[in-house]
């Protein structure tokens, strides 16, 4: 097989689709271009060659970082999947890079024996590995496609290029495949709540959810201490005081508000840290041990709270309903 | 997934080994031929150049996604690289997997 196909460096609106519905959360999995190897502007002989993952978002930000730029790009088969992800799943990897130098036959396509790949590529990849079994020199580019062209420059690439970052945009940007994936519970949970309870559990749970899903992932820096459980504790106690204002000031100063009030704060702010730890994934810093450990520390306490703040809860309107009080 | 690469002996001595509490990462100055590959792939920088090899200054920051043992020709660094993920995990507890990473079946 040796067809190479053609792009450019520019998206048309049917890419653009293609974005808006990935960044939603629809059709997961068929975000896809196909894999093989590409020719962007007019390449000759001497061109560079840029290799990605083929899910679209990952392929459409090298191409677009390419303007006025003769290249080729390698397309592995990451089966849809971003370049770091596929790369920690092994399927963009040193096997992959191989067998798709040889499909392609791209040394009958360029003289010179060298490949840029995106850092974050390297999980799955072993330079000194590919160089034996390909000849292909094995080179790390920046971190993100839009540094390609300056350090095409240089061939340097800075401290800067080097490092992960997740400013407010990459944060805010996961909240629609957040909302989606968790899109039943959101509905359903508030609804039932509402049927048994009215509207104040109901607004319970909507905050939890929007807690959660939305604040946290904004505030994440600004939240003090460091694993994410703690932050998530903290942003649910401060989500529950609101309604610990409300119980107090509306029932008095009863045992039975101050006892609602303790229970919602413990539900509340332990649904939050629950969907806090379960945020880890989406960022770029978390470790495997840290998090397993975050886990044994943690859940534990959220159950506890989770499922004595409903306890309490139930056992108050028991007795209510009993006239014990 | 798949443990580190397992500690070659040199000289019939165990390797001197540098590593942190809180993450699997252990680095080993001894073998380490100042290539400078881990400089490159490391996305926390927790390496640093040196004058005849490479320093480990912030392993507390290691996430162990295992791109610098995987270019380390020289076989100095070890890392036992996963995903840090939660979700994942719990997903993976649940079922009774060993673990499940990113894509078709996670996060769904």
């Amino acid at each position: 097989m040796n067809g190479i196909m053609t792009t450019t460096s520019v998206l048309s609106r049917h890419d653009l689709n293609d974005h808006y519905s990935a960044r939603l959360g629809i059709k997961r999995m068929y975000h896809r271009v196909a894999s093989g190897l590409y020719s962007i502007g007019v390449p000759d002989r001497q061109s560079p060659v840029f290799v990605t993952a083929n899910y679209s978002l990952s392929f459409d930000a090298v191409r677009t970082s390419l303007k006025d730029m003769g290249a080729y790009i390698l397309v592995l088969d990451t089966k849809g999947i971003n370049v770091w992800c596929a790369a920690g799943k092994r399927t963009f990897s040193t096997d992959e890079l191989v067998n798709r130098i040889e499909l392609t036959g791209l040394k009958q396509v360029v003289d010179h024996r060298e490949l840029v790949l995106p850092q974050l590529g390297a999980p799955g990849i072993s330079a000194h590995e590919v160089r034996r079994r390909t000849g292909f020199k094995v080179e790390y580019g920046p971190v993100r496609a839009s540094d390609i062209k300056e350090y095409m420059r240089t061939r340097k690439a800075t401290e800067e290029m080097r490092s992960v970052r997740f400013p407010l945009k990459d944060r805010a940007v996961l909240i629609p495949v957040e909302l989606k994936n968790y899109l039943l519970p959101i509905v359903a949970i508030p609804l039932i709540l509402y049927l048994i309870g009215g509207w104040l559990p109901m607004l319970l749970a909507v905050a939890a959810a929007l807690g959660g899903i939305v604040l946290f992932p904004l505030l994440l820096p600004f939240l003090p201490t460091k694993d994410f459980s703690s932050k998530g504790l903290i942003l649910g106690l401060l989500l529950s005081l609101p309604f610990v204002a409300y119980l107090l000031m509306d029932h008095g100063m009863t045992w039975t508000s101050v006892l609602s009030a303790v229970a919602y704060a413990l539900a509340l702010s332990a649904a939050v840290a629950y969907i806090a730890l379960n945020f880890t994934g989406a960022t770029p810093w978390t470790s495997r041990t840290g998090v397993k450990k975050e886990i044994f520390r943690y859940i534990p306490a959220m159950a506890f709270m989770f499922f004595g703040g409903i306890a309490i809860v139930v056992a108050i309107n028991a007795a209510l309903y009993f006239g014990v009080v | 997934m798949e443990a580190g690469i397992p500690i070659i002996q040199l000289d019939g001595r165990p390797p001197v080994g540098e590593g942190s509490i809180i993450n699997t990462l252990m680095f080993f100055p001894g073998r380490c031929v100042n290539c400078g590959m881990c400089l490159e792939v490391c996305p926390h920088r927790v390496f640093a150049p040196g004058v005849r090899r490479v320093k480990m200054v912030r392993s507390e920051r290691c996430m162990e996604c295992g791109a610098c043992q995987l270019n380390c020709p020289a076989n100095a660094i070890q890392v036992d690289s996963g995903v840090g993920c939660a979700m994942a995990m719990i997903k993976a507890a649940l079922k009774g997997n060993k673990e499940v990473t990113c894509g078709e079946d996670c996060c769904d």
